[in-house]
């Protein structure tokens, strides 16, 4: 094949044959993108978290049968079902609920406002990373009901109060995520950038920001978790009538009552919306970011 | 066949011709760590590139290629020297495609020609007829990660054409590419030089590749770099690297090469 004939050159060399060649390069290397149908989804995503929570529903059932302990500690699953029912057709579950989780997105939503500046600040300015950062660090592993009391002591028992603690959780967890994301960025990216022209403040807005995207993505999914769970310790510790009926208030008055049943529904609808909001908002997102540059293909 | 030679050691075949320069390299030293316990990587490197004129700087691991096209770049400042590139910011190509994954094809030319301060209502066209050079006409709305490693590297060139300077800068941009796919490349890179003016520094340790592209060969001698020798290429365009001429050259300039990383091992 490979002809060391000089006189062919123009002949056999000529831009035609390597047109030719190059389509069929092209054809051969496309990357084929292939969209999973909708019964393979349902069979892989849907079946198996349904097979464990039956399996969770059949062993709580097994253990209730088999009387291992006292029926105050550990009611049927039916006495469960029968107080969401109750909540559901006095018409409070879906206030009780909505109250946490208006105050959980409100709060979120104003940790990012604060999280996302100072996560750039922190990253870009020497000077303000070694002085913030440790802290920054630091106050993520801070469980944040520990700044309940100090919270009630400032503010006392009001809303204000929820919003402080859900604050000091997410917004340290918001910012090491831009932080981790930009760190993250490669530096080709970073010089490709250079040599096209965006530096300063056009490199941070054209090549900086969306190559730190997926790690910023992660902080925020970490900043919902932390949101959540802080405002449950918050409303947990702090409840007051004044504030409304919330689920964290809703399992503490189950508590005080000794009514079983009505702690482990709080439980699980604590569980249920933290898992609902991640799974609606969080991971769509994250899968889209992802998938958009290539990196999900082998999450399938 | 026989090609014309320059052996000037320190390169300065063009240095009289003051204004038709399209990169003026004088006397760089680089030298990386403290000062006074720092290793030279270049030292006293001098070449200039004519408009128009493609030339390829050749050398072996350590010879600093990579580190005077950083230089040339404007990504890295010389100890020593200087360095103009009268046209303007030059143009840079990677080994790695660089392409920023969050933008599709065209997307990605469009960014550059964005930055260049180009209208947005010209953006469109300019990137569709940018990639149509490259031909790939229809990888416009395919991303990064859609294409073939050929592909990656033509929609690369184009963002670098997109930039519009008169110097294209390339670091070893074919050599993670099968030997099919980069004949193909350096088809298309020779195609485009000569539909332009633009003037290409390209850099390899590839010394087939150099023959097969270069009006020039330069070689950079190791640790620290310096121009050893060059060689003008006078075989005509159309090329193949398969070529008789091409790897009579090669076999010369091989030699040379060879005998400046044998001279590591004597000492």
């Amino acid at each position: 094949m490979a002809s060391t004939e000089t006189g062919a050159r123009s002949a056999s060399g000529g831009p035609h044959d390597l047109a030719g060649l190059e389509a069929g390069l092209d054809a051969l290397d496309a990357v084929r993108i292939e969209r999973t149908p909708f019964g393979k989804v349902l069979l892989h995503k849907v079946l198996p978290p349904v097979t464990a929570v039956v399996l969770v529903l059949v062993v709580w059932k097994l253990l209730v049968v088999a009387e291992v302990t006292d029926d105050y500690k550990l009611p049927d699953p039916s006495a469960v079902w029968h107080s969401l029912r109750e909540l559901w057709l006095r018409g409070t579950l879906l206030d009780i609920v909505w109250t946490s989780v208006s105050r959980g997105l409100l709060g979120f939503v104003a940790a990012l406002a604060l999280g996302t500046p100072l996560g750039l600040l922190v990253a870009r300015v020497k000077f303000v990373r070694a002085a913030l950062g440790p802290v920054l660090s630091g106050l993520q592993s801070l469980p944040s009901v520990a700044w309940v009391p100090a919270a009630v002591i400032w503010l006392g028992i009001t809303d204000g109060a929820m919003y402080a603690v859900i604050l000091l959780g997410a917004v340290p967890s918001i910012a090491n995520g831009l932080v981790s994301g930009i760190d993250q960025v490669p530096p080709l990216y970073l010089r490709a950038g250079r040599t096209l022209g965006a530096t300063g403040l056009r490199g941070a807005r054209h090549v900086l920001l969306p190559a730190a995207l997926p790690g910023y993505i992660a902080g925020l999914k970490q900043g919902w978790a932390f949101s959540w769970r802080s405002l449950m310790a918050a409303e947990l510790i702090a409840s007051s009538p004044d504030l409304g009926l919330g689920l964290g208030q809703y399992l503490e008055n189950a508590r005080t009552d000794s009514d079983m049943p009505g702690v482990l529904l709080g439980i699980i609808l604590i569980l249920f919306v933290g898992i609902a909001i991640d799974l609606a908002v969080f991971s769509p997102l994250e899968r889209r970011v992802l998938r958009t540059r290539g990196l999900a293909a082998a999450a399938r | 066949m026989a090609p014309a030679l320059t052996t000037d050691k320190t390169g300065a075949t063009a240095l009289a011709d003051r204004e038709s320069a399209a990169v003026r390299i004088e006397h760089v030293h680089k030298s990386f760590g403290r000062p006074g316990a720092s290793q030279p990587v270049l030292d006293d490197v001098s070449l200039e590139v004519r408009p128009g004129e493609f030339v390829c700087l050749l050398g072996a691991s350590g010879c600093g290629k990579s580190t005077l096209l950083n230089l040339v770049a404007g990504l890295d400042r010389p100890t020593a020297g200087s360095i103009e590139v009268p046209g303007g910011r030059p143009a840079l190509m990677f080994q790695e495609h660089a392409l920023f994954p969050w933008l599709t094809a065209g997307r990605n030319i469009e960014l550059a020609l964005r930055l260049r301060g180009v209208p947005r209502a010209e953006r469109r066209p300019e990137a569709e007829r940018l990639l149509e050079l490259v031909r790939l006409s229809g990888a416009y709305g395919k991303r990064v990660h859609e294409l073939s490693g050929g592909m990656r590297q033509r929609v690369a060139l184009a963002r670098a054409l997109a930039q519009d300077s008169q110097v294209l800068l390339m670091d070893e941009p074919f050599a993670a590419l099968d030997a099919i796919t980069r004949d193909v490349l350096h088809h298309e890179l020779t195609r485009i030089w000569s539909e332009t003016s633009l003037s290409v520094l390209f850099v390899t340790h590839n010394v087939r590749e150099a023959v097969r592209l270069a009006e020039r060969v330069v070689l950079l001698s190791s640790r620290p770099g310096r121009v050893a020798r060059q060689w003008a290429v006078d075989i005509p365009q159309p090329r193949r690297i398969e070529d008789a001429a091409v790897a009579d050259l090669s076999v010369e300039i091989t030699e040379e090469l060879r005998g400046e990383i044998r001279r590591h091992g004597q000492h």
